[in-house]
């Protein structure tokens, strides 16, 4: 009887809650957290609101914004997460055991790098280009508003995965991308290493869906007269981002895949022993980790562009060369994949090869950085907050990138490999590069959605605050990996070290009060709006055609079908009367579904039950799916709804007096 | 083909280049590993030639009718699109009994796919292929159970059309896995 208990609950136990003292704190803010909300949601008889308006949606810029909320709730966690491990270094030095265990320790900045990457940074993005790619394409929505949803809401259950694990199992302990053996059934029996599968697997699936979604919306759907070089800069990253994304993101789900079959059915892929081998999983995940650094920055480098182009009243310089930059990092950023493991012993030949690619990858990504200073030369700057968070990043991001250089030479690389430098410079593009621009780009095109600018002030003194406390959280890491100190350690017995981990402990406080202005000037910005209403759909002088449309913009885009005459048309046309005509047509908008969320809530059950080894649950799940899919692509409901001429032109009148419609 | 027809299509292109990408990356690591046989059995002892020819001559010819199926489908002749989707979802059938039956003989003779790291990349990526097989079976059902209550028109023509390409796509997986795998291993 028990036997059978067993087999049919799987690894189901008591002991799966937590028992240390952080990470019972960090399962009730979990389950605190969601049960203060949902009761909130309750108290003020919102949750059918939320389903109908919200949940349901197919609007990009609401699928968008439902990203990013979710992202900013993950960046929480993540940078808890961090401010846990530099307390725990700045601590444990000598006899001092500091205030986490190793096994805690481990688990946290696995989770801290998985859910940075994973949960914020590709969140951000997609949030943000789903915000704006339709807007700025002059087209209704993209190309498959039903996939869109069901991107979303794969990407929010794997979220949910990850947290899950806190609440009950236990998080991968084997860093954030789970090398094996280590991340084998042999020295990995737990439910961690799979929790971390899962929702990769899950969330990775939703960003190959949105890869393809995008891709089809900029080569298919764009306004008339846009050809490909008079696209905005911006929508030629998202180009060259997606096209990482599909050749990239198969090779993630392949390899978690295998990992997965080594795990749950005894195979031999990368076991040390049957003649499994550990280093053809580390170049797998590579080459798709590698690309995957560049989806993330690649975005936020055309954020920039479209920022210092609008706050410097100039055409972008040498838009051509970033449409080529653009390309050549997308290309040279599959062959580069080895200087992650230059200590593999692949040979001289090989490392040379990769380290000059590596060299090789920063002269695009320079050209960039000159194009957007020589955009500021002789333009009339206005440093608004977006700005600022500009020339923080210009400065940062290339003291990152030329470390990066420095460690592209193997005999340099063989010295700081695995050591708190590389920690430093791979924060040094990623904080400074990829998050500063999102920072930017949320800061600039927010009056775009919800009809009011964010508080400027507030906004500054946040990017100040990140810029400094980044300074002091990771300069210190580069001295500390010159001096011997590897990464992932939970004690040490160096006392000279101890000053620098305490450094920059202090630079996480500093960034921890940057986040904190950050919400306060969201709050405080929604508690003002009516001071900093934007009535003309214009807040910045803008160049690209969303800011055509009136703030917050309406859930069709535009009224009248754009055509475009030129590059930087509303710019052009605000110039010389010139650059955009108009169409009057009846467009078609899609109705609204739970289907995306059920698949994904499915999606979750099956993930689940193969986590905890619920066979039956997971085979129930997955034919859930199935069914689903089927259903929505049988059926003959119309899912869409026209809007007449006649419909538009009174939704454009009210639109226009600031009403959302 | 009207603007939905167009995205849909290309879309679809673009998911099936993901697919294929899946699939370079499992050659790729069977390729890797192939020769890793830990005391178990190589390829050469394992294959059995013929009864894999006569598989994929099972798969080309349901190729085949599939192409003469969106023929059929595009000139509007709904009884002949029926029979020949049949005649697919039949010979798929045939196809996946069997691979399994290849796959259960294996198991039995201890070459299973616990054996070996060959084994591992053996069974992973021909039954990934055959997984692909059996939601292009299911995909084909639905598509039939659609031509027989529907009245036909250009939105199915498009599923048709859509499905077509998905299953010749599985047909050219199939003919690398059969050089790659079968033939290279039996040399």
């Amino acid at each position: 009887m028990i036997d059978m208990m067993a087999s049919m609950w799987g690894r189901l136990a008591w002991d799966g809650f937590p028992g240390e003292l952080v990470t019972i704190g960090g399962a009730l803010a979990v389950v605190f957290g969601a049960a203060a909300v949902g009761a909130a949601l309750f108290y003020f008889k919102r949750w059918k609101w939320l389903w109908r308006e919200w949940l349901t949606s197919l609007d990009a810029k609401k699928i968008g914004v439902m990203y990013i909320v979710v992202a900013v709730i993950m960046l929480l966690r993540g940078v808890g997460d961090a401010l846990l491990l530099r307390t725990q270094q700045a601590l444990a030095v000598g006899d001092a055991g500091g205030v986490i265990t190793s096994d805690t320790f481990q688990q946290i900045f696995s989770a801290h790098g998985t859910i940075m990457i994973f949960f914020v940074a590709m969140g951000i993005m997609f949030g943000l280009i789903n915000l704006v790619l339709p807007l700025m394409l002059g087209t209704r929505d993209v190309a498959f508003p039903f996939l869109n949803s069901v991107s979303f809401w794969l990407f929010a259950a794997g979220m949910a995965l990850v947290n899950l694990s806190l609440v009950y199992g236990e998080f991968s302990a084997a860093g954030w991308l789970a090398y094996p053996p280590l991340s084998g059934l042999e020295y990995s029996p737990g439910v961690g290493i799979d929790y971390w599968i899962w929702s990769l697997q899950i969330a990775g699936v939703g960003s190959l869906l949105s890869g393809i979604n995008f891709l089809t919306t900029i080569l298919r759907q764009r306004a008339k007269g846009m050809s490909l070089m008079k696209m905005p800069i911006f929508v030629w990253s998202v180009i060259t981002t997606m096209i990482l994304v599909v050749f990239a993101f198969p090779i993630l789900t392949a390899t978690l895949g295998m990992l997965s079959l080594d795990r749950l059915m005894g195979m031999h892929f990368f076991t040390s022993d049957f003649g499994g081998n550990p280093m053809m999983y580390v170049n797998l995940i590579w080459a798709w980790g590698h690309p995957e650094v560049y989806i993330l920055v690649l975005p936020a480098f055309g954020i920039f562009s479209e920022v210092v182009a609008t706050f410097s009243r100039k055409y972008l310089f040498g838009y051509k060369t970033m449409v080529f930059a653009l390309f050549g990092i997308t290309f040279l950023s599959f062959i580069v994949w080895l200087h992650h493991f230059f200590t593999m012993g692949a040979g001289g030949n090989v490392n040379a090869f990769f380290g000059i690619m590596t060299m090789i990858i920063a002269v695009p990504t320079g050209v960039k950085i000159f194009n957007w200073i020589f955009t500021m030369y002789k333009g009339k700057v206005k440093f608004a907050s977006p700005m600022v968070w500009f020339m923080g990043f210009v400065f940062l991001f290339t003291i990152g990138g030329m470390t990066g250089v420095l460690m592209a030479v193997p005999a340099i690389d063989f010295q700081v490999h695995n050591s708190l430098f590389l920690v430093a410079h791979f924060h040094n593009t990623i904080i400074t590069g990829v998050l500063f621009g999102f920072f930017a780009g949320i800061t600039y095109w927010f009056p775009k959605i919800f009809g009011f600018k964010l508080h400027e002030q507030l906004g500054r003194i946040a990017a100040y605050c990140w810029i400094f406390g980044f300074m002091l959280a990771f300069f210190p890491l580069y001295v500390l990996g010159f001096m011997g100190a590897v990464r992932r350690i939970d004690h040490y017995d160096e006392p000279s070290w101890q000053i620098f981990f305490i450094i920059s402990g202090v630079g996480v406080l500093v960034i921890l009060l940057g986040i904190g202005f950050q919400l306060l000037q969201l709050g405080v910005s929604i508690w003002q709006r009516k001071k900093n209403l934007d009535t003309t759909g214009d807040p910045w002088n803008g160049r690209t055609l969303e800011w055509s449309v009136p703030s917050p913009a309406p859930s069709y885009n535009f009224a009248a079908t754009p055509q475009v005459s030129s590059r930087d048309a509303f710019w052009e046309m605000k110039q010389s009367g010139r650059g955009i005509k108009y169409v009057h047509e009846a467009i078609k908008v899609p109705k609204n579904t739970g289907a995306g969320a059920v698949i994904a809530g499915f999606a979750f059950i099956m993930a689940f039950g193969l986590i905890w080894h619920i066979w039956w649950l997971a085979f129930v799940a997955f034919v859930a799916v199935i069914v689903c899919i089927l259903k929505r692509t049988l059926s003959d409901e119309d899912n869409e709804r026209e809007l007449s001429v006649k419909e538009l032109k009174q939704l454009d009148a009210k639109a226009r007096k600031g009403v959302r419609v | 083909m009207n603007q939905l027809a167009s995205k849909r299509y290309f879309g679809f292109w673009l998911y099936l280049m993901t697919d294929c990408l899946l699939f370079a990356a499992l050659f790729a690591t069977y390729v890797v590993l192939r020769g890793n046989t830990a005391d178990g059995p190589r390829p050469s002892e394992i294959f059995n030639m013929p009864f894999v020819l006569v598989e994929t001559v099972i798969l080309l010819t349901s190729s085949f009718i599939c192409g003469l199926m969106l023929l059929a489908a595009k000139a509007n002749n709904v009884r002949r699109t029926k029979t020949l989707l049949f005649g697919v979802i039949v010979l798929g059938v045939l196809f996946l009994g069997m691979e399994l039956s290849e796959f259960t003989q294996l198991v039995h003779e201890g070459a299973g796919w616990t054996t070996s790291a060959f084994l591992s990349a053996f069974f992973t990526l021909v039954g990934t292929h055959g997984a692909h097989i059996f939601i292009g079976l299911l995909w084909a059902g639905a598509l039939l159970w659609l031509l027989q209550t529907r009245t036909f028109n250009d939105a199915l023509l498009q599923k048709t059309g859509l499905f077509a390409m998905f299953w010749h796509f599985l047909d050219v997986i199939w003919i690398f896995i059969f050089t790659i795998v079968y033939i290279m291993g039996a040399a």
